[in-house]
């Protein structure tokens, strides 16, 4: 009997190894597992029965087109959408021989920080179903929390995977700009958009993230990437650690959260870490404002090929224009409308330099002060989410309160920097997330800071109440 | 400043995107909050600061111009909702 | 006609056209997929994820494209610029599978140019404000309906085998002020295009389009009016006839004290006229922004360098150095017939100039000059009214055929001995009373008539200017 609960990935390929368990018995305990618990939680929009390959099994975000799988990316306009191809991770998943537990819930089109805007309904958070998961990619994070997949794949725009890894008490990395190919993944903000791994620690996100990684000629924006060393050691010996004053002491930062990343900081700096301060004035400021600025007109172009022409959902009409637009208006639901609207408006005319124009100059600032502040420092320390896991509904019917949850992971995104999210501690019994930023192209010393604080601090990931 | 009703009218033409009576009452108010909260960053003056249209200073990332295998036409149509011999049949365009 | 004036239009108004002209490239695959391009396919079998715009598809830029796009803009003399971006140009229709067009924009790869025109009164100079590079669109099929056209169509249909073929696009300045004018530009550009071998440039195929953004100005002004867009005039000479027409109407309308309104017309070629298309309720915001699926094209000098090496002398230079051993027009024909080269070895080989130039310009037209041996070709010349006229038609007709002798043409002699041909004569004369008659009574251009009856006769044999000479004779 394999207890999905606490299995690793790395412990699962040791059993593989030693062909204690074949890659279809392991396959089959993820999927009881989901049979068992899922109902309650709703991680999976649909699983995937018979192995493929004889590796450890992952779960997929449901914006990763896999061939002859259906994939939504949340949304009633791709509802039976079956990709007749791979996406580039997902083909790298299948040569390495990891078989598809499932394709996992997301806010849609990966537009939310609580994956309520799935058109399929919410998922539950493992440590207290009445919570979100976080979001965008809350059905992965859940999944790997709740035993019900040693590792997954998750997509970050400003917050995506880190997030939910904060709310869901794993680890996640979004990774530098670039490093992953984004072919066939469902595109939000192009951008800003990068796929990255979910695991239970630091070493099998590691591992996770050399097998997706790497330059990709189906996607002229990705770059070779250096290779990647599985973390060893505890010391944290030559790090520099810088503490941004405005990242961690930004208003709405739950004091449970702050007390829990403060004692992470104490934690690094007994292992050697040379700990300082240092400010991001502009990057938290502004940085909100640059993303719901660009993150949106990227998105407005990247949704209009869903007009019902080739594929998806198409609502008939007597002309092509109105098919297109009540197609539209019935896929998309308020989340990818309002987004919609609002790149549209910031790309239109007269409006294109105060709005998008600008953002794009905001964004060198916010790159130039990270820039600075990398001159002194190997990793950049703060809270991954203001808050723990909040109550569902708690903050739907408010669009700007539900943006502030990725305050302080939006800033790196907008500088194409790799984040690493460590659970660090809980606040109130809910995992509160540690966030790791470097610069780009540093994602072993990311590993290796994460991983040396993981062992130190002992973080238990499996939800209390399902110990 | 607020975005007004016709704006939305025409922002939602220009998207593509037949919206409820309800709907425009809603993303009246919505987006004039939002672009209220986003207008900030005209609060910086950034004349001589250039844009970042990439995280990423790449440059010439070229295909070479050699053919590979198309799709089959099962996979094209796959997904089609309407077909008419291997064509994609739409709504007339006027 | 003189270049500068338009007919049927009052001297004193000046037209002032700028030309938009599209270019399809001939490059094996699309522009931002490896689907192959080009006609031949079955409907919507040379489609891929990335043409076809399916989900999380992203596009990969296709070198030679890149490359070509340069070359030409060398070949137009403009300046290559340094940095050049894709952008994104938003709107949905049918034929566009992404929901926006990937083109070249505020940063385009050639900018600057021009091209001198010859003419009868000196070098007209054409700017060329840019050349970009995108992609073009599906191909609409637009079924049922009264028409069959958009018009009352029941619905429409979409292959999308054409779409994502590379398109450079050209823009001139408002420099163009004759329909004449207008033609001769396009014929040295479709020239400059097909020399670079980078398109087939045929109006009649879509590989080459032309539009015309058209106005008019009094003379000696210069203002810029309110101009009209003339599209889908597949001809040269349907793009000189578009032109004239507009700027007749618009003449018109300001003599008539109305003012032009800014319009699109499609040109009708069956009835030479223009009709205006319903604007759209919504006026264009395309909301361009940078291509983020793509980073800048920032070509090595070395590469340039390699490109500029490659470009020919250009046609408009040729012309002039031909018009200085003939004339213009018979220079123009010859290279923008791209037989200047195949007219100057046969000169070189010993065959006249004028007589050479008159049998290629009129009698080789459309054929591959590179194929035709100089030699054989100046002995033909050599060789026109001795040899009778179906042995000359025969070995025209073979000339480009590899291996080709003209010796067994030049060994028939043409039949002038009058006792030989007398009798025929009288045949045909004797035949033809009522031509014979009318002639007499004054209609000599019937002595064609008769020529042509007697070479029928003799199968082509007989030589003509004996055969005329007899005629006229007997006819006294
Ligand atoms: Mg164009
Ligand atoms: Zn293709």
């Amino acid at each position: 009997m394999i207890d999905t609960l606490r299995l690793t990935a790395e412990d699962a390929l040791g059993l593989l190894e030693r062909k204690e368990v074949s890659g279809a018995e392991l396959h089959r305990a993820y999927l009881d597992a989901v049979a068992e618990r899922d109902g309650e939680l709703h991680c999976y929009l649909r699983t995937v029965d018979g192995a493929e390959g004889d590796g450890v099994p992952i779960a997929l975000k449901d914006v990763i087109s896999t061939k002859g799988v259906e994939t939504t990316a949340g949304s009633q306009i791709l509802a039976g959408y079956v990709p007749v191809f791979d996406a580039t991770v997902a083909a790298r998943c299948r040569e390495a021989g990891l078989p598809v537990i499932g394709k996992t819930n997301t806010d849609e089109f990966a537009m939310g920080s609580s994956t309520e805007n799935s058109s399929y309904g919410p998922t539950h958070n493992p440590w207290d179903p009445e919570r979100v998961p976080g979001g965008s990619g809350g059905g992965t994070a859940a999944a790997v929390s709740a035993g019900l997949a040693p590792w997954g794949l998750g997509s970050d725009t400003g917050g995506s995977i880190k997030q939910p890894s904060a709310l869901c008490g794993n680890v996640g990395l979004r990774p530098t700009y670039g490093t992953v190919s984004r072919f066939g993944v469902v595109a939000f903000a192009s951008s800003l958009d990068q796929v990255g791994p979910v695991a239970r620690n630091v070493r099998d996100c590691a591992r996770l993230y050399s097998i997706i990684s790497g330059r990709d000629p189906a996607d002229s924006t990705t770059v070779d990437v250096p290779p990647v060393e599985l973390p060893e050691g505890e010391s944290l010996k030559g790090i520099r650690i810088g503490v941004p004053k405005e990242m961690n002491e930004a208003e709405g930062i739950e004091p449970g959260v702050t007390a829990a990343v403060q004692r992470a900081i104490e934690v690094a700096g007994e292992l050697g870490a040379e700990v300082g301060e240092c400010e991001l004035p502009r990057s938290v400021e502004y940085g909100l404002a640059c993303y719901y600025l660009i993150a949106p007109a990227e998105a407005s172009s990247n949704l209009a090929r869903y007009d019902g022409v080739r594929y998806g959902l198409r609502v008939d009409a007597d002309t092509y224009y109105e098919m297109v637009e009540r197609t539209r208006d019935a896929g998309f639901g308020d989340e990818p409308k309002r987004r919609i609207m609002l790149g549209t408006y910031a790309l239109s005319a007269g409006y294109y330099d105060a709005y998008y124009g600008q953002a794009q100059k905001v964004r060198t600032l916010i790159a130039r002060e990270h820039a600075a502040a990398f001159e002194r420092f190997d990793v950049l320390v703060s809270p991954t989410s203001p808050t723990v896991a909040f109550k569902l509904g708690e903050k739907a019917a408010d669009p700007l309160a539900m943006y502030l949850s990725d305050l302080l992971t939006i800033p790196s995104c907008m500088a194409g920097l790799p984040g690493l999210n460590v659970p660090c501690g809980l606040s109130g019994g809910l995992p509160v997330g540690l966030q790791l930023i470097g610069p780009q192209l540093s994602e072993n010393t990311l590993f290796r800071t994460g991983h040396a604080l993981e062992r130190a601090l002992g973080f238990d990931p499996v939800p209390e109440r399902l110990r | 400043m607020p975005i007004t009703r016709e704006e939305v009218l025409h922002v939602a033409k220009l998207a593509s995107l037949e919206l409820t009576e309800d709907e425009v009452e809603r993303l009246t108010g919505e987006l004039s909050a939002i672009l209220a909260a986003v207008s900030k960053v005209s609060e910086l003056d950034l004349a001589d600061v250039p844009p970042t249209s990439h995280p990423l200073e790449l440059v010439n990332a070229w295909g070479e111009d050699e053919p590979r295998a198309s799709l089959e036409l099962d996979d094209v149509f796959a997904n089609a909702p309407a077909r008419e011999r291997d064509l994609f049949k739409v709504p007339p365009t006027a | 006609m003189t270049a500068g004036t338009v007919p049927g239009t009052v001297p004193t108004w000046e037209p002032v056209v700028g030309l938009e002209i599209h270019v399809q490239l001939k490059t094996r695959t699309k522009m931002f997929c490896r689907c192959a391009n080009g006609f031949g396919g079955g409907e919507n079998t040379q489609t891929c994820p990335v043409c076809l715009g399916f989900p999380g598809a992203l596009p990969t830029v296709n070198r030679r494209a890149i490359e070509w796009t340069i070359k030409l803009g060398l070949a137009l003399d403009c300046e290559i610029a340094p940095q050049a971006v894709f952008a994104r140009k938003n709107y949905f229709y049918p034929d566009l599978p992404k929901g926006y067009q990937i083109s070249q924009y505020d940063l385009p790869s050639c900018t600057n140019g021009k091209v001198l025109v010859p003419t009868p009164d000196g070098d007209h100079e054409i700017g060329i404000v840019r050349a970009h590079l995108e992609e073009d669109a599906a191909k609409t099929t637009h079924v049922g309906g009264r028409t069959g056209r958009i018009g009352g169509a029941d619905y429409s249909l979409v292959d999308f085998n054409r779409g994502g073929t590379p398109l450079v696009e050209i823009v001139t300045g408002p420099d163009v002020h004759s329909s004449e004018d207008a033609r001769r530009f396009l014929q040295l550009l479709r020239q400059t295009i097909v020399e670079l071998g980078i398109s087939d440039a045929e109006m009649e195929k879509g590989t080459l389009r032309v539009d015309a953004n058209v106005s008019v100005r009094p003379e000696g002004s210069s203002e810029l009016r309110t101009r009209c867009e003339l599209k889908n005039m597949n001809s040269f000479r349907f793009v000189a006839q578009g032109i004239d027409a507009e700027v007749a109407r618009q003449i018109a309308v300001y003599e008539s004290g109305g003012e032009v309104v800014q319009e699109t017309y499609d040109f009708d070629a069956g009835s030479g006229t223009l009709t205006a298309r319903r604007s759209k309720e919504e006026a264009d915001d395309y909301r361009y922004f940078p291509e983020p699926d793509l980073v800048p094209v920032e070509p090595p000098a070395e590469l340039i360098e390699r490109l500029r090496a490659e470009v020919p002398e250009s046609p408009a230079r040729r012309i002039r150095r031909i018009e200085a051993e003939l004339d213009l027009d018979r220079a123009v024909v010859l290279v923008t017939g791209g037989l200047d080269g195949l007219w100057q070895e046969t000169v070189a080989a010993g065959a006249d100039r004028l007589a050479a130039a008159n049998l290629i310009a009129n009698r080789l037209a459309g054929v591959d000059g590179s194929a035709v041996d100089p030699a054989e070709l100046a002995k033909l010349v050599e060789a026109r009214d001795r040899i009778p006229r179906a042995a000359l038609d025969e070995a025209l007709a073979k000339v480009a055929e590899p291996g080709f002798s003209a010796a067994h043409y030049l060994a028939q002699e043409a039949v002038s001995d009058a006792a030989e041909l007398e009798p025929i004569v009288t045949r045909i004369l004797d035949a033809n009373p009522g031509q014979v008659a009318a002639y007499k009574g004054g209609k000599e251009g019937l002595l064609g008539f008769f020529v042509g009856q007697v070479m029928k006769e003799t199968g082509g044999k007989a030589n003509a200017r004996a055969v005329s000479e007899l005629v006229r004779e007997k006819l006294q």
